[in-house]
């Protein structure tokens, strides 16, 4: 009961202190965007057929000529009305931008995490438990090459093995599939086949580095060798007694990335024309629309802090012997 | 060329002599644009071709989904507030004008039901007026019938400076009555000779004014038909996600016999240029992909698996060598380039002279753009010799090192060639973009041979092309000695090209760098030529003007051309489809259709 209680106080204690973090994040975040070069409305300063005063009613319309203060604060109160705001390019509500986006994200990137923490694990602790060996050594490799190849690489060399010499599968990405029943499903798998692959063997490869480690670091603790010595089976200490102290850290690292679910992939969106959200951020930075880039960045910090407070929380959990305070 | 030569021409092209399509090409050579050309042969009475439809399918749809590839995808769908090619292109899987222009100069009835003439009537001897027969029997996709109170009210929407449209230069001038219900008047507050610009074109599309009367002026954002367009068009609005993807399916009630051929339509976005490329050439996936910015090499490469073809579509689009007539490297008054300043070596004439020798169009052609760039030299050479195809391209290092030398500048030890102590040194900028770069470094080469030392200097594309006050490296602020970039001349009428060679246009500190005179040359036998035009209704003579004044420029080497760029698309092997360098890429697409 006491534990409980400490750990609630813990909680409202750190979702308090969330709420002047998010609001500094925000300030930094909107300051930046407000002092970068660049005006939404450039391409209509070059273009000779807009006069200035078309330029000049479309400033006045989205408010970019009151002083950055004000600015922020109008969008700050719409922020606690629930008002993402509204995109200069695409004239249409950011929070509608960015949900058209976030069922394709969420589908693609999560599968590729999912994968990645499928491949990890087992490859990871199998390695941990024969150190040096062979499987050590190979695994040891691929996972090196694994996060050295950036995925425009490993997507360009997948688009041109399965999409042009066997023309197996598609590689550009639709969200929009006209077939339904289980073919809809076909199309969707067979089209995230590749984002999901390059993006789940780039992560994968850094989180078996991180899972054999972590293994490592545990096989050798004392309670282990007592387990063994105590004649229960090496696969059950293993499963047991190892990866589950071992997997401690693992967790937490998997929870600091869930925010990469949501802000998507950039250049693995690119490649692949994946409408995720990532491409989203992407288009619209470079055409200046500031409330979508407000609006997606400052999604992700607000992911970012909380994931922090889950991982905390999870990390207790998990490990009793951390304690709330 | 004078006004004389030009009737000579003109003559030619009315006795049979000259084909339309050469005179279109003759006349952009020297800055007048494919739809000025055809207007300069329409008041001069030869009628505008109807070329012989090559539209196939007899019966309407069966064609199957037809899929569109543009890398960068429309990312919203009211014509009025299209920015970029992307957006009019999408707008237009939906929309129409009235008349739209094809390759060579001709309108092309779309809501209209015939081209207005001197002959039927249509256009006023004066100058002054445009009536416009709209065609009957059209629908919205909603239904509803499209009349001329529709016309009208785009005229409103699109005038009214609360509206934000971007059409607005195209309406803002002009008056627009409706006469009765399938026919409006556009006056002009002035003779024009260029009438046909409201309604026409990329920015002639237009939206019903049922869905859009209750969105004028500054509720003009709050329009739900903003996302979800209902137009005449061949196809019909299904879906938009901005920067994404956009699906249309066919029309059922569409105004033209037997068309569309598709079932439905897409078209995706994002990505990149060389892989949308590779999506319809090798691969097949796509259908049609859009201003593939990839050189030659590659495109070649992708082509021969036969899949799809590249189609090269000659435009206005010239990329183009500036120099420099005021100094960028003295900071008079808080600016530098400042009028109050001349250039200390380019002022020279003899200087520009070797310049322009150093220049090897051909190398650049050959070995950066290939077919997707072919070398131009109207800028440079012009207007007495434009008609010669076979016009050798003079790129001459000892001729330049001759003109130097005659001149009096001297090499130093250094190699450098120098006069009353003042070095042949420059900085040459322009945006980072792999052939640009390329461009660069043949055009350094060749200048160091003759003495002249070139600086590169390449930035963002997205600092280089914007209208920021505060940053030195914009193309309008222009602080460095020469710049290269591409210019357009898809504006319907030269006036507006041929403003970046008069006085008061300069780009300055005091109209924070918004004038279109980049170069700042300060001529007044230019501004003479430019306030001519102004004056002139008489488009023959119009454009004789239009000719000296650019021909004045050249012969002065402000500006020198390097190669034309084209619109280039891939398509697959069985598609049929016109693309027009005046108008959007979908500007024609109720007639595109596939080979069986």
């Amino acid at each position: 009961m006491q534990v409980d209680r400490v750990s609630r106080q813990y909680v409202i204690r750190k979702l308090l202190i969330m709420i002047p973090s998010l609001l500094g994040i925000s300030i930094v975040l909107f300051a930046l965007l407000a002092l970068a070069p660049g005006d939404p409305f450039d391409e209509l300063a070059t273009n000779p057929a807009v006069p200035p005063e078309v330029r000049a009613a479309l400033r006045a319309k989205f408010g970019l000529d009151d002083p950055i203060w004000m600015r922020y604060w109008h969008w700050l109160i719409a922020l606690l009305q629930g008002d993402w705001g509204f995109s200069f390019v695409s004239r249409m509500d950011v929070s509608t931008l960015i949900l058209q986006r976030l069922p394709v994200t969420l589908v693609v990137i999560g599968a590729s995490q999912i994968l990645a923490i499928l491949i990890a694990i087992p490859v990871g602790v199998l390695a941990a438990t024969r150190p040096y060996s062979l499987f050590d050594q190979i695994a040891n490799t691929f996972a090196f090459i694994g996060f050295s190849l950036p995925t425009f690489f490993t997507g360009l060399v997948l688009i041109l093995i399965f999409s042009i010499q066997l023309d197996w599968l598609p590689f550009v990405y639709r969200a929009d599939i006209a077939a339904t029943g289980w073919a809809f499903y076909w199309e969707h798998i067979k089209q995230s086949i590749m984002p999901v692959t390059v993006l789940g063997l780039f992560q994968g490869a850094a989180l078996v580095r991180f899972v054999r480690s972590s293994v490592l670091d545990v096989i050798r603790l004392d309670y282990v060798t007592t387990a063994r010595s105590k004649g229960i089976g090496e696969r059950k200490v293993i499963t047991r007694h190892v990866v589950r102290t071992a997997l401690i850290p693992v967790v937490t690292l998997v929870a600091l990335q869930m925010p990469i679910v949501f802000s998507g992939a950039i250049v693995t969106e690119q490649i692949f024309r994946v409408p995720g959200i990532g491409s989203l951020l992407i288009t619209s930075m470079l055409s200046n629309d500031t409330p979508v880039v407000m609006g997606v960045t400052f999604v992700s910090a607000c992911l970012v802090v909380i994931f922090n407070l889950i991982a905390d929380i999870l990390y207790g959990w998990l490990d009793p012997r951390i304690a709330f305070r | 060329m004078n006004e004389r030569e030009l009737r000579g021409l003109i003559g030619k092209v009315k006795a049979g002599k000259l084909s339309r399509r050469g005179f279109v090409q003759a006349m952009m050579a020297v800055g007048i644009g494919a739809p000025a050309a055809g207007q300069i042969l329409l008041s001069s009475g030869v009628a505008m071709a109807q070329p012989a439809s090559t539209y196939k399918p007899t019966k309407r749809g069966g064609g199957g989904p037809l899929k569109l590839l543009w890398w960068q995808g429309p990312t919203l769908l009211n014509p009025h507030f299209a920015v970029g090619t992307k957006d009019q292109d999408g707008s237009r899987l939906f929309y129409e004008p009235l008349a739209a222009w094809d390759g060579e100069g001709n309108l092309k009835p779309k809501l209209a039901a015939e081209i207005p003439t001197k002959e039927n009537g249509g256009l006023s001897a004066d100058g002054m007026s445009v009536t416009w027969k709209l065609k009957q029997g059209v629908t919205w996709h909603d239904g509803k019938p499209f009349t001329a109170d529709d016309v009208v009210f785009n005229w409103e929407y699109a005038k009214d400076p609360a509206t934000a449209a971007y059409t607005i230069a195209s309406y803002q001038d002009v008056n627009v009555e409706k006469i009765d219900q399938y026919t409006v008047k556009v006056t002009f507050k002035k003779a024009t000779p260029f009438w046909a610009d409201a309604f026409v074109g990329t920015r002639g599309m237009l939206i019903p004014k049922h869905l859009f009367a209750d969105f004028i002026g500054a509720k003009s954002r709050d329009a739900p038909t903003n996302l979800k367009p209902v137009g005449t068009g061949p196809y019909m609005f299904k879906d938009f996600k901005p920067g994404d993807l956009v699906t249309g399916v066919m029309n059922p009630n569409y105004h033209q016999a037997n068309k569309p051929y598709f079932d439905s339509v897409e078209m995706k976005g994002g990505g990149d240029a060389v892989s949308a490329a590779r999506a319809v050439l090798q691969t097949g996936e796509f259908d049609f992909a859009w201003n593939l910015q990839v050189e030659d090499e590659i495109l070649q490469r992708l082509e021969k698996g036969g899949k799809g073809s590249v189609s090269i579509t000659p435009g206005g689009n010239i990329e183009f060598l500036l120099m420099n007539t005021t100094d960028p490297w003295t900071e008079v008054d808080g600016e530098r380039s400042s009028l109050k300043t001349k250039h200390p070596t380019l002022s020279d004439p003899e200087v520009r002279k070797a310049l322009a020798l150093l220049v090897d169009n051909k190398s650049i052609q050959d070995h950066i753009y290939g077919r997707t760039g072919p070398a131009t030299r109207n800028f440079l050479y012009g207007p007495s010799r434009f008609d010669s195809k076979n016009n050798p391209i003079e790129f001459n290092v000892d001729k330049a090192n001759d003109i130097l030398e005659k001149a009096g500048w001297k090499k130093g030890a250094d190699g450098i060639r120098a006069k009353d102590g003042k070095k042949l040194k420059f900085v040459y900028q322009t945006s980072i973009n792999q052939p640009r770069q390329k461009t660069q470094a043949i055009i350094k080469q060749a200048a160091q041979k003759a003495g002249i030392d070139i600086e590169l200097k390449s930035v963002t594309a997205s600092v280089f092309f914007s209208s920021d006050v505060a940053n030195p490296d914009t193309y309008t602020k222009f602080y460095t000695d020469l710049e290269m970039y591409t210019t357009t001349m898809g504006q319907p009428d030269p006036g507006t090209h041929m403003l970046q060679f008069v006085s008061w246009e300069a780009a300055t500190k005091d109209n924070k760098w918004q004038g279109r005179n980049i170069t700042r040359w300060q001529s007044p036998e230019a501004d003479k030529l430019y306030r001519e035009t102004e004056a002139e209704l008489d488009p023959v003579k119009r454009a004789a003007s239009f000719i000296k004044l650019n021909d004045l420029a050249i012969q002065n080497q402000i500006v020198m051309g390097i190669v034309q760029r084209p619109t280039v698309s891939a398509k697959t092997a069985k598609l049929n489809c016109n693309i027009s360098g005046w108008d959007n890429n979908t500007s024609d697409l109720s007639d595109w259709f596939k080979d069986a």
